[in-house]
């Protein structure tokens, strides 16, 4: 249709994918324990369920924030009015102690330098909108999480260039890779602009260790571009290992305050770490203060409501909340982990080591008929519409091997965790035993035994990408 | 060795155009009036001598009747022990369709400030950014870069940005004369497009706002009609910006282009977009609830998943379902409304009525559009500039000169009046008072009395507005002073 934009009728946002598709049968047949116990159980989605009650028992104890007021005084008139795109000043401070707190206080943030926007969807389309030109390119990690594509190119005409990772090592980002994505850009005539990651990694579920980090800093500093570091799930890491922020390869490297740090950009959000998704909060940090004088313009396209920042300035000002928050919330992402991981063991499927983020990178290359990504397609829609759980295909997330999928873990409650594993394991179990295969079926479970121990070794020695494993 | 003058160009480089251009629109030299108010804002005890912000299209008459109603319904917010047993569904809803009960209560107020004479598709509703991330979306959906979206001046400053920064789309302008009553007419919608044609812009659309900001004019229904006629036979998109909707007062009536369209044998609702919000007629500007509401199924759908990137705060959702599903709430609230808009109308109309200041007559809106062609030097923009800067720095008023809405005549100024109190606003009138009878002193040699008596005469016949009820309100609430100071583009926006 003429009449429309390119932008509408092409289909750029990427709603098409598999990934999407998969919730949308989700919303068609939905589990419930009691209502539709044989519908589809969503495990596509990385929400954090898990630590509500923290923030209920807060609100019960709060009635100010709670209510609006402060010192028992109704404000609502004044945040009814209160659009200015600065912020709300008590927010902003309260969201960069947070962000401290995270990082153990090893590293500072300023809050003049915080820009907040609505999610991290709105805050990611807008650092694209100031540093790059329609037809430039980022250069991301594969696999990625598939709603880069409609946040970084859709309404900003920018390009992304692939970083290829491979199981072969973990999927850790490596110098051949990043230098191979960045000639491929130059092959196809686009100029790199920068290196987006994830950290920790959404699918992976892994941090990025410091080897990663510094070859990063090493390259966008060599190059002349930009470092976007999104640490949405940077409040989500359990385990003994702490999170490493590039801000604290930056301060390693005496490379605060410098031309260096000026191209490095932090993106965070409250939508995994806090649970809150529904209220849009984002948030740029940036040490140019072009980009945030920019950024902070393009914010008033998607400003924080007034009423949710005072909120959650008041419940991230309460530092006892914030450190008895993140502790337990760790905790228990840490227990749900595992059971998901040891469900999967039961059905003989392994997935990635990892130790942080609201899922797991799961290995269902063994399941493959063949290994391509047509057959990953066939399997992922067996266990949609026959073992009823949406997962996420690794082909979404632009993975460049077949099998791998994305399954979360922190939006269920254990016993729909149990009832997933079980349904798993009983998929498994049939399809090994209706298998048409070349070699006995004796030899194929051998063959499966031996992959999957082969793939607990492999694991194993993995042990050197967590430097600080205690 | 890298020296400063290069690394500054390397930095540039480093940015994109957008972010290192102008297109923000916020250095342009109008912004001086709201820092002349943040360096001295008023206040009438700590500062009786500071800039009266006059700049700001805000509506603060009903806040008192919001703030009641939140208190009495702890269960509308879904931090307090009576409503905290939706928070976790609540925190947890990213859905970009929005609440249903959200999307219900919208589309029933949209019908109840548009006189329950339409009936609007809750199913229709898409969310966004307020009326700024709304206006961006639209540009997006219906225009390609270069592409242009035809607007009658004088028009909203923040349209230059909204419509354009990041979309990469012209706007341009259909001139409007005060000769008429800035009416827009088919002439002046032909003349903007043959401009667009001959200048390679490929016109994808045309932006009212109904009412008007900064005339308050509302557009009758032939001219509506004429609009939605050109716009269907040129085969290009109407989009009607009606985010003053319920701030008629009066006898006067709101048309929506909604209404008109039901009117229209074979009308291409393909075409037809409603931009709205609660920022005016609710006065929630901080509550970020911007509306797109399109009769183009593919638009909704495409601007749905643009909404991603500036959706409403779910427990704000949760608010205002609770708040717009409250009927016998909203029916006073509007009334309510209408009647305080109008005194405070009549009180500043008649302030300046007494001076002899022409204002154009109108119907709606949060704000008067002032003349003082008269008080020009030189009908030049760079007088009007040099006015303009007389009233912010010397009679204290921050008030919006003309030449920043693109008006094409000097002399113009939009005054708001829905953002101060009572006391504020008497004390404006006392300076513009005292300004004028300061001027009348220093022409006085120069002009005889029976002069000046006719030129009060000749503007004032056809734009007053004779107003029987004066009744006025002693608010009482707070000042107009901040605790915190304001972004410049936040006031500029209204």
């Amino acid at each position: 249709m003429k009449q429309l934009s390119t932008k509408v009728t092409s289909n750029a946002h990427g709603q098409d994918s598999s990934y999407f598709l998969g919730w949308e049968e989700y919303e068609k047949n939905p589990y419930n324990e009691i209502k539709n116990p044989n519908g589809i159980i969503q495990m596509g989605l990385a929400e954090n369920q898990l630590c509500f009650d923290l923030i209920e028992t807060w609100l019960a104890k709060n009635p100010d924030a709670a209510g609006l007021k402060k010192d028992g005084q109704s404000i609502f008139k004044e945040l009814a009015l209160f659009q200015d795109y600065h912020g709300l000043p008590e927010f902003k401070k309260a969201l960069a102690e947070f962000m401290e707190e995270i990082r153990g206080n090893r590293v500072t943030f300023d809050p003049s330098k915080i820009v907040l926007a609505a999610g991290s969807t709105s805050a990611n389309e807008t650092l694209m909108f100031c540093l790059a030109e329609p037809g430039d390119a980022f250069l991301l990690p594969t696999p990625y999480y598939p709603g880069f594509d409609r946040d970084l190119k859709w309404r900003t005409g920018a390009e992304i260039v692939p970083i290829h990772c491979s199981s072969s090592n973990g999927f850790q980002i490596t110098e051949s890779a990043l230098q191979q994505a960045y000639q491929q850009a130059q092959k196809l005539d686009l100029k790199v602009k920068g290196v987006l990651v994830t950290n920790p990694s959404n699918p992976l579920g892994t941090m990025l260790t410091r080897r990663e980090l510094n070859l990063l800093v090493d390259f966008i500093s060599s190059k002349n571009i930009h470092l976007i570091s999104d640490e949405i799930y940077s409040g989500t890491v359990f385990g003994f290992e702490q999170f490493v922020s590039v801000m604290d390869v930056l301060k390693d490297k005496n490379l605060e305050n410098s031309e260096v740090s000026k191209r490095v950009h932090v993106v965070y959000s409250l939508s995994k770490d806090l649970g809150l998704p529904g209220f849009r909060v984002g948030a740029i940090y940036s040490n140019d203060e072009m980009v945030v004088s920019a950024a902070t313009k393009m914010s008033s396209f998607g400003l924080v409501s007034s009423q949710t920042q005072y909120l959650l300035s008041a419940l991230l000002s309460d530092k006892k909340f914030t450190s008895t928050y993140l502790n337990e919330n760790q905790k228990r992402l840490k227990i749900r982990q595992k059971q998901l991981v040891s469900g999967l063991e039961a059905a003989g499927v392994t997935c990635l080591k990892s130790n942080a983020g609201l899922f797991c990178w799961v290995d269902m290359r063994h399941l493959l008929d063949t290994n391509t990504f047509e057959a990953e397609l066939e399997l992922w829609k067996k266990i949609v519409y026959e073992v009823k759980l949406n997962i996420s295909p690794g082909s979404s997330c632009h993975c460049t091997e077949p099998g791998w999928f994305r399954v979360c873990f922190a939006n269920m409650s254990e016993d729909t965790l149990d009832l997933a594993m079980k349904r798993l394991k009983e998929y498994v179990e049939s399809t090994d035993s209706r298998r048409v295969i070349s070699k006995s079926s004796h030899e194929r479970i051998k063959s499966l035994r031996k992959r999957t121990v082969s793939n607990w070794v492999f694991r194993v020695s993995w042990t050197d990408r967590v430097p600080d494993e205690r | 060795m890298v020296s400063f003058a290069t690394e500054k160009k390397q930095d540039r480089n480093l940015l994109s155009r957008i972010a290192s251009g102008d297109g923000h629109g916020e250095n342009s030299s109008y912004f001086d009036g709201w820092k002349a108010y943040e360096e001295n804002p008023f206040h009438p005890i700590d500062r009786p001598d500071g800039v009266i912000q006059m700049g700001l299209a805000e509506n603060q008459l009903c806040g008192d009747l919001m703030r009641k109603w939140v208190l009495k319904h702890p269960e509308a917010s879904i931090c307090t022990s009576e409503g905290v047993n939706r928070f976790s569904d609540i925190a947890i809803f990213q859905d970009y369709h929005g609440l249903p009960e959200f999307r219900q209560a919208v589309a029933k107020f949209m019908e109840k400030t548009r006189n329950n004479k339409v009936r609007f598709d809750p199913d229709r509703i898409v969310m966004s950014g307020g009326a700024t991330g709304a206006h961006e979306t639209v540009a997006f959906c219906l225009a390609n870069p270069g592409d242009g979206f035809l607007v009658p001046t004088p028009y909203y400053p923040g349209f230059d940005r909204d419509l354009r920064w990041r979309t990469g789309v012209n706007l341009v302008p259909v001139t409007c004369h005060s000769s008429d009553g800035f009416k827009i007419t088919v002439e002046a919608l032909e003349a903007a497009y043959e401009n667009a044609r001959k200048s390679n812009i490929s016109v994808k659309g045309l932006l009212v706002t109904n009412p008007s900001n900064p005339l308050g004019t509302t557009l009758d229904r032939e001219c509506l009609k004429s609009l939605v006629n050109f716009t269907n036979d040129k085969g290009i998109h109407l989009i009607a910006d009606e985010i003053y909707a319920a701030t008629t007062f009066g006898q006067s009536e709101f048309i929506s282009v909604a209404e008109v369209i039901e009117e229209i044998e074979d009308c291409n609702r393909d075409l037809i977009h409603i931009v709205y919000s609660l920022s005016k007629d609710m006065g929630l500007p901080g509550l970020r609830v911007g509306i797109v509401y399109s009769y183009n199924d593919r638009v909704v759908q495409i601007a749905r998943k643009m909404s991603s990137f500036g959706l409403v705060s779910s427990q704000t959702q949760h608010l205002i379902a609770k708040m717009l599903s409250d009927e016998d709430f909203v029916d006073e609230f509007i009334r309510e409304s209408k009647l305080r808009l109008a005194a405070r109308h009549a009180e500043i109309t008649t302030g300046l009525d007494g001076l002899g200041i022409g204002w154009l007559k109108a119907k709606a809106g949060l704000f008067l559009w002032m003349d003082l062609r008269n008080l020009l030097k030189t009908a030049t923009f760079d007088s009007e500039t040099e006015l303009w800067r007389v009233i912010v720095h010397q009679v204290k008023l921050n008030v919006s000169p003309g030449g920043s809405f693109h008006c094409h005549e000097p002399g113009w100024f939009r005054v708001c009046f829905a953002n101060m109190d009572h006391k504020t606003m008497e004390t404006a009138l006392e300076r513009i008072r005292v300004f004028t009878s300061q001027l009348e002193e220093e022409t006085k040699p120069m002009v005889s009395t029976t002069m000046m008596a006719k030129k009060k005469k000749c503007w004032q016949s056809n734009l007053r507005l004779s107003f029987s009820d004066t009744r006025r309100f002693d608010d009482g609430f707070f000042s107009p002073h901040s605790p915190v100071p304001p972004s410049p583009l936040v006031r500029a926006q209204t």
